[in-house]
Parts: C-alpha cells; structure tokens; sequence
C-alpha cells in the first residue's frame, strides 16, 4: 500500500510540473504579465522594474527555474489586489468552496441512489422515463442559467431567500441546489443503467435462484455492486466542480470561495493570487485522486495491491 | 404442504414460454411434458437452443422479460407453482427445496462479495440462522464440497478461486439447506475435462449421502450415462422421448435420439467415424407446423405434417414420433451416403 | 438474458439508401430521439440563414425601445416578439445570431481536437510499446488538471476572443478522443480476424482503413455528439463568465451575463438565451441517447425488452391480475 501511494504521489507530481509548465508557458511566453498587472499609465521605467521585480528579464529556462523554486516552497508572490501573501487569501477562501462542494455535491449523491435504484427497478416504465428525461433536462442546464433563474424564483418572486452573499445557512441553499442539479442529474442517470445492468447479470439470477428476497437482491446484489462506478463517478463530480464549475455558481451567487476569487483576481489582473488558486487545485485534485485509488483498493477486491 | 409419497415431485404440464425479440416472438417452450419422482436422477439432453435451459428456469421462476410463461403448469408436490398463491409459495421453495447450479461458476457468483457470505446468506434467508451459526455451518458446506481450507476460502472472493472451485461453492450454495430437488443446468460445461469429472463424482455422492433428486441438464451424453437413471430428450421447445437410461441409450426410438447418439463419440465402441446430423434446428421465431424434427429427418412422410403425440412406448418411456423405433439413419445412410459427412 | 440463442436470421446486404430509410423509420418510433434530431436540424437550418431569419440587425440599438417585454406581456408589442435588452437591441435576433456562435465554436472545437486526439491515439494503438506508454500517461497527467481554472488563466493572460476560446478548449478536450480510440484500437487488433490479417500479410494501411477504421466510425460518432453539447456548455459558461465572445459579436453565454443584472426587471434578458442553450443541449442529448442505443444491437435488444416489459405491466395492471396461467 505505501509503495503504491508513493507510486501515485509521484504522478501527483507529475501533474503539478505540468500544470506549472503550461502556467509558465501561458505566461511568460505568450502572455505579457507586465502589460496584464500593470496600469496603462505605467512608463517605460516603471515597467523595467517590475519586469526585473519578477525576473521577467532573465533568460527562459532561468526564469523557470526559479519559477519552480518559488512554487516549491509555495510563494506565490504578494496579491495585487489583496495587498498581502497569495496564499493567505487562497486559504482564506478555500474553506468557502469546500462548504459549498460539500453541501451539493452530498445532496446529489444523497438523491442519485434512490431516484437512480427506482427507475431502474421498472426500466422502461413512467418512473423511468420521467427519471432518464430529467436526468437528460438536468445535465442539458447551464448551470449559470440555473442559478439565476433560482433566484428568479426564489429570491425576486417568492422573496423567501437571499439572492446572493454568504452568511447563515438561508445564503447556502440556492448554491448548493445550483451546484448539485447538473451532477445529481449525472448520477441518477449512472446509477439507473448500472442497476439495469446489475439486475440483469448472472449473479443476480443465482441469489434470485437462493429465494433472497427481492429486497436483499437489489440492495444485498445489485446496488452494493454498483457503488464502485458510482463512487468513481462521484469523485469525477468533485474534482470537476473543484477544477472549475465552481467558478460558475460562486460568481452567480457571489459566494466568496475560490472560484469567486479567480474571477476576481482576472478582473483585477492579479495573475499572482489566480496562479496561487489553479496550483492549490491542481494539488487538491491530486490528492483527491490518490485518495480514490485507495479507496478503489479497499472495496473493490478484484484491484491487487501492488 | 404435507409430503405425499405417492405423488411425483415435480410435474411440468404442457409447459410453454415465450421470448419477445425484436423481430418476433421466440416459442422457446412448445407445450413440455415432464415428470420427476422422488430420489430420482433426471437427465434433459438437447443441443443449444432445444429448450432445457428454460425448462429448469421456468421451474426457479427465472423467466423475465421479454419472456414469460404462456401456458401449462408446473408443480410441485402437487401444489401448482404457477398461480398466485403458489407464487408466494414457490418463493419460499426456492433454494430451500429446490436448488439449482448454473453452467458457468465465472459469472454466477457476485464478484464483489466473499464467498462464504453468499453461502450464509441463503442459510439466513431459509432457515433464520443467525450470522454466526451461518457462517459456522458455510465452513462445513465447504468442507463438504471438498474445498480444502474452508475458513481461508470463505474469506475470499471468486476471482482468487478456479472455476472447478467455484463450481464447488456454487454446490454448496446449493445443498445449503438440503434440498429435495437439485437442478444442475450444465454444471460442467464451462470446466476443464479433469475437473469435470471432480465435479460430477460430487454430485453423485451428494446424489447418495443427500438422497438428492437431481435433474441434470446437458448436451453431454458422455454425462449422463453413468449419473442418471431417467433421460429426456429435448428437440424445438418439446420432449421428444423420455426413458430409462440404458433403453434410451441401448435402443433409441426417436430418430432424433438417434441420431444424437450416433454422433457422440464413445470409448467402448470401435465406430470409425461419427455422423453428424445434417441441417440446423427449426428457427423458433417461426416454429414449424408437424414433427419439428421432419426437415432434417430421413424417415419424415406425410403424417409427420402433424404433430405427433408423446405416448408410451416401452416400460418407462414414451415418444413422440409416428414412426417411432424405426432405424432411422441405416436406412438413410445407404440411400444417400453424401448427405452424411464425418465429423 | 434469455438462455436461447437468437435465431440465425440470414444477414440481407441492404444499400446505403435502404439502410438510412430504415434509420428513419426507426427514429420516428423513438419520440424524444425525433424531437431532439428535428431541433437540432431548425437550429442548424437557422443559424446558416441567421440574417435572412432575423427580423432586425442584433447590435441595432434603440434608445427608446428599451427593456421592452416579450409580446404576450402587458407593454409587449409585435415588433419585439420576444422583447428588447437594455439597449433596445432586439431578443430575438440576438438569440437567433446567438445560434451561430454556439454552433461554430461547438463544431470547431470537436473537429480540431477530435482531430488531434483519434491521431494520438491511432498512434499509440499501433506503435504500443514505449510510445504508448509515453503518450497515455501524458493524456492521465493531462486529465488530471484543473480543466476550466487553467482555461481562466490562459484566457486571461493571453485576452479573450472567439478565437482563443476554440484553441484553448480544444487544447484541454482531445484527450478522452485518444483514450478512446487507443482502446478500440488495441482491442480490434487482438480480434482473431485482425489478427489473421496481420499473419497473412495484409499490409497495415489496409488493416487500418479495412478493419481499424470502421470499428471507429460509431463509437466516434457517439463521443462528438456527446462532446459538443459539453463545448456548447463550456462555451456559454466562458461568455458568461466574460472570458469567451466579447461583444459586440454575440452569445448566448454573453447575452445571459448582460442580462443578470436586470433580473429585478426584466426576466426575460437572462431566461431566453439560458432556454436556448437549454434546448440545444437537451436536442441533442436525446438524440444522441437514441443513436447510441440504435447503433447497439445489444442496447437495442434491450431497449425491446424493456418497452415490452412496460407494456405488460400495463396490461397486467388493466387486467388487474398477473400474467401466469390461474
């Protein structure tokens, strides 16, 4: 088991030299960050020094270089906008998006399961088809779209909740709806066909041969045997929403996490602090990563430990 | 049910299932008579696609859509299972007194579970052991079923065992509550000749010790002539003769019986050669009118347009031809000795 | 399922034509599927005619008529079916030009990165060994960024237009492409029939273009179809963030994003572009759920199956007894 994390941090590491490269390439190569963070007034001087403040005078390979160092030891420059550490603000946020996340992403898994077991109980009947056009509406809605017409409802109509901010629960509610829809629709959607196709397999035929109960074939059988995909596709759900969608709801909702954070920090051309956010996820989707594959290695007995 | 001697075991009436398809309905069944008493070993023999396989389905209420029974009767000590009240009962039945084996261990187990927890299980269901005593009793199935290190065994998963070994769980799985009645679709198809054998001594011997019915489906005579006192023989979704081994064996009275065993090798006989039977079995979408077997048999006449009846041709046996007991395929072998090819 | 084996039904060459009829009979049956593939064919249709189509010029503006409701509204006129913006700019055009945008850069961001990805696969399928390896655990180091973060940055460093949208997402969507056609590859090639044609000496490109190629054409199909409806949602989402079409060319992304700062007053800014991207979507979800099942002779078994079953339940539940014999 150790060697085999060890084998998966070494590809996490992997993953952030090549995110760190293309970062560097966006950059330094075909960006100008001098001419992005800069003011428009800024003279010729002005511009020199800030291009040697942040060694954009030196030769390519030796800024990137140094580039690697500062992101080993995880200095991310002083945010523009912020006036203080990258990092400092990243951590401040993150919890933010993490509430958030947590909030959608454990509704939908909470409702895909029953809604998705259902359907597929009787495929091709009413609940069925209600479920797998749903599921189809759902995954089809932009989720910024969705958001504001939450709002529409919720908050301009039926004036019962907050159209935006961050706060008590009651501010939580129409994020965490937003964020869960387009996944839960995803999920039910998995969940359904894997039950369909459990319910069909041998095994299945076998406990029904035992006389288990119908109950203790669907629950005991199929469904047990459709977590593994499901737990795969939901992991695919977090880092997803971690790698982006995120962005999406917090800026509709202006919900201040990260994703809020990076829009922010590219309106204010602060590159410093939105490179601190892209590597901070790049890392936590690395991590999440290997803590799957442990996962995987624990329930599923047919993956070997190397 | 109060277990009356006299009555048969299980009684198929007239059994018909149907399979909708997209490009019509399938009569996998076409009106299947079948009787099983007490103690006995039944063999149904028939190539693919014959009907046995859904025979012993129907029997475990394993038909789903797109299939479905459409007609007849199967019962059980005399209890149909067939209507609404039986259906409840037949729940109950299956796997306590009926059991069934399926052909292939690879798929028929549930990969994600321990082996030994899908015996126990089947012992919590039928007779509301408790976990502990389960799992206790599973140590001894296995043990019974020749799995050597049952408490090692039990604690892992199907892929960690060979196929011969999870045939073995699967028998386990089987005789868990000790049924009156096994059925064994296949039960050695899908495994390797030596172990073959293993497995059908095992059967026998639970056969004996258990004082198991067992009704053996397969398309392997080689099998059934050392483990089964009765045969059926299975053609298009019919019985098309049934007997004591030996006769059926010995002196075959359906052409199609017939020809069956001529072309299964033998070790005892010196034939030179094996003789298939020409042509491919009626495509079921369209079940033919008459004999099933009258396109590819080279006794058919006119009367063969009809179908005949299974009726009583010897101690034990009947048949299902209008010329039954004739030397079908001597005669066509000197008329048209190029219809025949060596296999 | 069912333990028989389906009969042998002798396999009739049919000609393209007769297939693509066949096709069609088949779609019309599957209401959603027809739906779905109808829309899809208006949107097609109307975006290539945008202007012909559109009543009035989509960056026309007018002072007086602005904010004005859509027509069935207390203040909605005809001129205005669908209501004006905050600049008196017609909904209606704008959605129509809208179309335009979607499509394009939907169609061009599957095409270059479809592109780029079934030929890094071919090539890690056919060279194996080191090359694949290489190439694979470059497509797993990929997979695993932050996808629509890095997009951010890059757009924000290099500046958003139309044009760095379709590069950017189509630098950051090739991989599932190779991925899938890398497996199809290294499967197909292990089928005995490839495998015979290798031992004859067929020559490679004719393995490739015989037997490679075709087993591609379906499954291909099925992953652009289902891509696109994902770059049409990226895309929106890039516009309405600020960060894909920048006015005055429009979006439906971009027209969602002008409009949410009216929702106290006009809802109809922020709901219709949102509907059309909704609609287009969803069109071609269901068509391509259709396509998928109908291109599998299994999925298409069982699809029988299971309408068959639906409908002898409902039967039962007339009857109101169950289907076995009493």
């Amino acid at each position: 088991m150790g060697r085999f994390i060890l084998r998966r941090l070494g590809q996490g590491f992997l993953v952030v030299l090549g995110v760190s490269l293309v970062v560097f390439v966006a950059m330094r190569v075909f960006g100008d960050p001098a001419k992005v963070m800069l003011p428009l007034s800024a003279t010729a001087e002005q511009r020199a020094e800030f291009e040697h403040l942040i060694g954009l005078d030196r030769p390519l390979p030796e800024q990137f270089v140094s580039f690697i160092g500062d992101l080993a030891t995880l200095d991310f420059g002083e945010s523009l906008w912020q006036r203080r550490p990258a990092m400092d603000v990243v951590f401040e946020r993150l919890p933010n998006t993490l509430m958030l996340i947590g909030a959608g992403l454990g509704l939908a898994v909470l409702l895909a399961l029953p809604l998705g077991a259902l359907a597929a109980l009787r495929p091709g009947g009413f609940v069925d088809r209600v479920t797998v056009i749903g599921g189809l509406v759902g995954l089809s809605t932009p989720q910024f779209w969705l958001g504001l017409l939450l709002i529409m409802l919720f908050a301009v109509n039926l004036k019962i909740l907050p159209t935006s901010g961050f706060g008590g629960i009651k501010y939580l509610v129409l994020p965490a709806l937003t964020m869960a829809l387009p996944s839960l629709a995803r999920m039910v959607l998995l969940v359904r066909s894997q039950v369909i196709d459990e319910l069909n397999q041998q095994y299945v035929r076998t406990a029904r041969a035992k006389g288990l109960r119908f109950h203790q074939v669907l629950f005991g059988h199929a469904l047990r045997n459709t977590l593994i995909p499901f737990i795969t596709l939901a992991g695919w759900e977090v880092i997803s929403a971690l790698a982006g969608y995120t962005v999406v709801v917090e800026s509709v909702f202006a919900w201040p996490g990260l994703g809020l954070t990076a829009i922010q920090a590219i309106q204010r051309n602060d590159l410093f602090l939105l490179q601190a956010i892209v590597f901070t996820v790049a890392i936590g989707i690395v991590l999440i990563n290997i803590t799957l594959d442990v996962v995987y290695k624990l329930i599923d007995p047919r993956i070997r430990i190397a | 049910m109060n277990p009356t001697p006299d009555k048969p075991l299980l009684e198929i009436e007239r059994l018909e299932v149907e399979f909708d398809t997209r490009r019509g309905v399938v009569r996998a069944l076409r009106g299947v008579d079948l009787t099983m008493r007490r103690g006995e070993t039944l063999a149904v023999v028939g190539e693919s696609g014959s009907g046995k396989s859904v025979t012993a389905q129907a029997v475990m209420g394993l038909i789903d859509v797109p299939g479905r029974i459409s007609g007849g009767d199967i019962r059980w000590k005399g209890h149909s299972l067939l209507t609404r009240s039986g259906a409840r009962m037949a729940r109950d039945l299956r796997g306590k007194e009926i059991a069934m084996v399926f052909q292939d261990p690879m798929t028929s187990l549930n990969p994600l579970m321990r082996v030994g927890r899908q015996i126990s299980e089947v012992l919590c269901r039928h007779l509301n052991m408790t976990r502990a005593d389960a799992d206790l009793r599973t140590l001894e199935l296995l043990e019974a079923v020749g799995i050597p290190a049952p408490p090692r065994r039990a604690n892992q998963y199907p892929h960690e065992l060979s196929g011969g070994m999870r045939q073995r769980v699967m028998i386990a799985m089987a005789i868990a509550c000790e049924p009156e009645l096994l059925i064994a679709d296949e039960p050695t198809t899908a495994l390797d000749v030596t172990i073959q054998a293993q497995v059908l001594e095992l059967l026998a011997g639970l056969q004996q010790s258990l004082g198991l019915s067992v009704l053996l489906i397969t398309h392997d005579l080689g099998v059934v002539a050392g483990l089964c006192d009765r045969v059926a023989v299975m053609y298009a979704g019919r019985i098309v003769e049934t007997g004591l081994a030996e006769d059926v064996f010995e002196r075959p009275a359906h052409p199609y019986t017939q020809g069956l065993i001529r072309s299964t090798p033998r070790l005892d006989d010196h034939m030179e050669r094996l003789i298939a039977i020409e042509g491919a079995p009626p495509n079921m979408l369209a079940a033919p009118s008459g004999c099933a077997f009258r396109e590819r048999c080279p006794i058919s006449d006119a009367r063969c347009e009809q179908q005949p009846k299974l009726e009583p041709s010897r101690a034990e046996g009947t048949v299902a031809c209008w010329r039954a007991s004739t030397n079908a395929w001597a005669a066509a072998t000197e008329v048209e000795p190029g219809m025949l090819r060596a296999v | 399922m069912a333990a028989i084996d389906p009969p042998a039904v002798p396999a009739i060459a049919r000609s393209e034509p007769d297939r693509l009829r066949a096709l069609g009979e088949e779609l019309w049956k599957d209401k959603p599927g027809l739906i779905g593939f109808l829309v899809i064919v208006g949107i097609v249709l109307i975006s290539i005619f945008a202007p012909l189509v559109a009543p009035y010029d989509p960056a026309a503006q007018s002072v007086i008529g602005r904010l004005k409701p859509p027509v069935w509204q207390p203040g909605g006129a005809w001129d205005h079916l669908l209501g004006t913006d905050q600049l008196g700019r017609d909904i209606l055009s704008r959605l129509i030009h809208g179309a335009r945008t979607s499509l394009l850069v939907g169609v061009s961001v599957v095409a270059l990165a479809g592109a780029f990805g079934v030929t890094v696969g071919l090539f890690a399928g056919f060279r194996g060994g080191r090359t694949d390896a290489f190439l694979m655990r470059l497509v797993d180091i990929q997979v695993a960024f932050p996808g629509l973060l890095l997009i951010l940055l890059i757009v924000a460093v290099i500046g958003p237009s139309m044009g760095t949208m379709i590069v950017v997402l189509a630098l950051t969507n090739w991989m599932i492409y190779a991925r899938v056609v890398r497996g199809i590859v290294l499967s197909v090639r292990q089928t005995p029939y490839v495998e015979a044609a290798e031992m004859i000496g067929c020559p490679q490109t004719r393995v490739i273009f015989r037997h490679i190629l075709p087993n591609l054409t379906s499954p291909l199909l099925t992953l652009g179809i289902l891509e696109f409806t994902n770059i049409v949602l990226a895309e929106a989402a890039l516009s309405f963030l600020g960060l894909g079409v920048q006015p005055p060319a429009t979006s439906w992304g971009l027209d969602v994003s002008t409009g949410k700062d009216y929702i106290f007053v006009a809802w109809w800014l922020v709901t219709f572009p949102g509907l059309c991207i909704s609609i287009t979507v969803l069109s071609i979800n269901l068509f391509a759920n259709w396509l998928r099942v109908t291109t599998d002779p299994q999925e298409r078994e069982k699809r029988f199956a299971r309408a068959k079953a639906a409908e002898r339940r409902r039967e039962e539940r007339r009857a109101g007894v169950r289907q076995v014999t009493e």
